[in-house]
């Protein structure tokens, strides 16, 4: 092999300072949360103890976590299944230019683009004057389709700006309906994709705070829980629950991680039999 | 020709729904209430520009404006020069497809996570009895804590750059990735040094992730108002906290005259950078 350049060495410690820029942090307030029940917000740590996540689990003194953990849980679930049809059919749409295509286009650019506040400005203020009343399940699930379509249509655009026509006119050919090819080709080829959107839909909808804040309603979902905690609670038992939603992002992740790998290793084993049959 | 027309409406009708719904019709409102006049106690429908009026007269915010402009800027100018390095580094130096594959998950998996609980997180390290402090003290490089180290401009730009960098590494390692290698080993064999290939072959043509990078994060600073108000400790104004102590207050119409003059700024900003680039076609 080539012998590496010295720029190799200069700009892999650059990543590895990098790595400890980004996880540095989240790691420190791993450590902290097992901060033992007399210790504080910084260091040193006095003793280990599970204390402050056992406090999470007990009857709270200051807000709902538990509640909003579910509602947090339910809305993202909801935008996450909304993202994935609303964007493999918009996806599908955008495969042809059509009249108002180029509009719509730059409408979901502009959803992208817009700053958050008005999002959740202009949402609360017509659930308001309108009288129907913000609520999480309508208003902030509105509000996060706005922040989470754009990127299921972008990964779409992907998708389709390299997927292979071939295929489905293969199907076609052999007498296939449109529904069937969309549900025996198109669906099973574009699968993977579609595990990165709906990681996209659930996570962004999971953490949003600055399109949520103004449209939730009378109850908090869990980053608006913790962005109020932020002002009033000054124990490690916020550490505790950053780590355990740290925890649980990074096990969604991972589960994503593991089903495409499974996906693409099946489809590399079953995927083609070219040159397999008889000739 | 009618009818395929029929069938992508159709396909793109949610979408569109979506958004006029939740896109177009809050901003009209936010336009219309804009014109609206408010006292202390309530606001009523109207046709005045009194809001923009004020706005524009007040010195606060005109400054405040300019605020939130240099710290995008600052912010743009780091997250680049960040984003880029390390992008070219996983894209031209990493050998292995694999290595390739798991180093740059490894830069991306933080997106995953909160922000909030990610700004939460620098607390400990920047507090004023924080790690950093404690160990300059320990090292007898200070004798007192640093007080700028947390909730000041310089711990909003710090959690800016932590939380959108990535909107710059993927863009540009993106288009990086898709640069034909023959082109690179076509300027060595014309005697090409290594920073003249990287000026001269790797930043033009990485140039549309760059701009992609760019708009994510100019957007995402300009109208920030979350990461402003927690990593300053409510001591920094920008525009998104003038807007939202506006909303605070209950005076809609000068909130959303703010809010429009932000929007439109923004657009324009935008608008500016998208036509250096074809995001249909990058993606």
């Amino acid at each position: 092999m080539e012998k590496r350049p010295a720029s190799f060495y200069i700009l892999g410690t650059f990543f590895a300072l990098f790595m400890l820029f980004l996880y540095g942090p989240t790691i420190t307030i791993a450590i902290l949360s097992f901060q033992g029940a007399e210790g504080g917000l910084t260091f040193p740590m006095r003793g280990v103890s599970l204390n402050w996540f056992r406090e999470l689990f007990m009857e709270q003194a200051v807000g709902d976590i538990w509640g909003s953990f579910r509602r947090s849980l339910t809305l993202g679930l909801m935008v996450m299944v909304t993202t994935v049809v609303v964007s493999v059919m918009a996806g599908l749409a955008f495969r042809r230019r059509f009249p108002g295509s180029t509009v719509l286009f730059y409408l979901v650019i502009g959803a992208l683009v817009i700053p958050s506040i008005l999002v959740s400005l202009g949402i609360g203020l017509l659930f308001d004057r309108t009288g129907i009343g913000s609520h999480w399940a309508t208003s902030a699930f509105g509000a996060h389709l706005t922040w989470t379509l754009p990127f299921g249509i972008l990964i779409m655009f992907a998708v389709f700006n390299r997927f292979n026509p071939a295929y489905e006119e293969a199907a076609r050919d052999q007498g296939a309906s449109t529904w069937q090819v969309f549900a025996h080709v198109v669906l099973p080829l574009i699968a993977p994709a579609l595990v990165g959107v709906a990681l996209f839909g659930f996570t962004l909808s999971y953490d949003e705070i600055a399109r949520t804040i103004l449209v939730s309603g009378s109850r908090n979902t869990l980053p608006l829980e913790i962005w109020g905690m932020t002002t009033n609670v000054t124990s490690p038992v916020l550490y505790a629950l950053g780590t355990l939603t740290t925890v649980f992002s990074l096990s969604l992740v991972g589960l994503v991680i593991l089903s495409v790998t499974i996906m693409q290793r099946r489809r590399a084993r079953n995927g083609s039999d070219a040159g397999k049959g008889m000739v | 020709m009618r009818r395929a027309n029929l069938n992508s409406w159709l396909l793109a009708a949610p979408l569109t729904g979506v958004l006029f719904v939740f896109l177009i019709l809050p901003i009209l409102l936010i336009v219309a209430v804009s014109f609206w006049s408010a006292d202390e106690f309530s606001f009523r429908p109207d046709f005045q520009f009194g809001n923009y009026e004020y706005l524009f007269g007040s010195a606060v915010a005109w400054k405040v404006f300019g605020l939130t402009f240099m710290m995008s800027v600052i912010v743009w100018a780091l997250t680049l020069a960040i984003g880029f390095t390390i992008a070219f580094f996983l894209a031209f130096h990493v050998r292995t497809q694999k290595w390739q594959m798991v180093l740059f998950l490894l830069t991306t998996i933080p997106f995953w996570t909160s922000n909030i609980i990610r700004m939460i997180s620098w607390i400990p390290l920047l507090g004023k009895n924080g790690l950093v402090n404690q160990t300059l003290i320990g090292a007898g490089l200070i004798n007192e804590p640093l007080q700028w180290l947390l909730y000041s401009s310089f711990s909003v730009c710090l959690a800016f750059v932590h939380l959108y960098t990535l909107f710059m590494v993927v863009p540009i390692f993106n288009t990086m990735m898709r640069i034909d290698k023959s082109l690179i080993e076509a300027a060595r064999d014309g005697g090409a040094s290594g920073f003249q290939i990287l000026t001269n072959v790797i930043i033009p043509l990485s140039k549309p992730g760059i701009m992609i990078g760019s708009i994510f994060v100019i957007a995402l600073v300009m109208s920030d108002f979350v990461t402003t108000r927690f990593m300053s400790g409510s001591q920094l104004a920008n525009v998104g906290r003038l807007i939202s102590n506006d909303i605070g207050l209950l005076q809609y119409p000068s909130a959303a005259a703010t809010a429009v003059v932000l929007l439109i700024t923004v657009l324009l900003i935008i608008g500016a950078m998208l036509r250096l680039v074809d995001i249909r076609k990058e993606l």
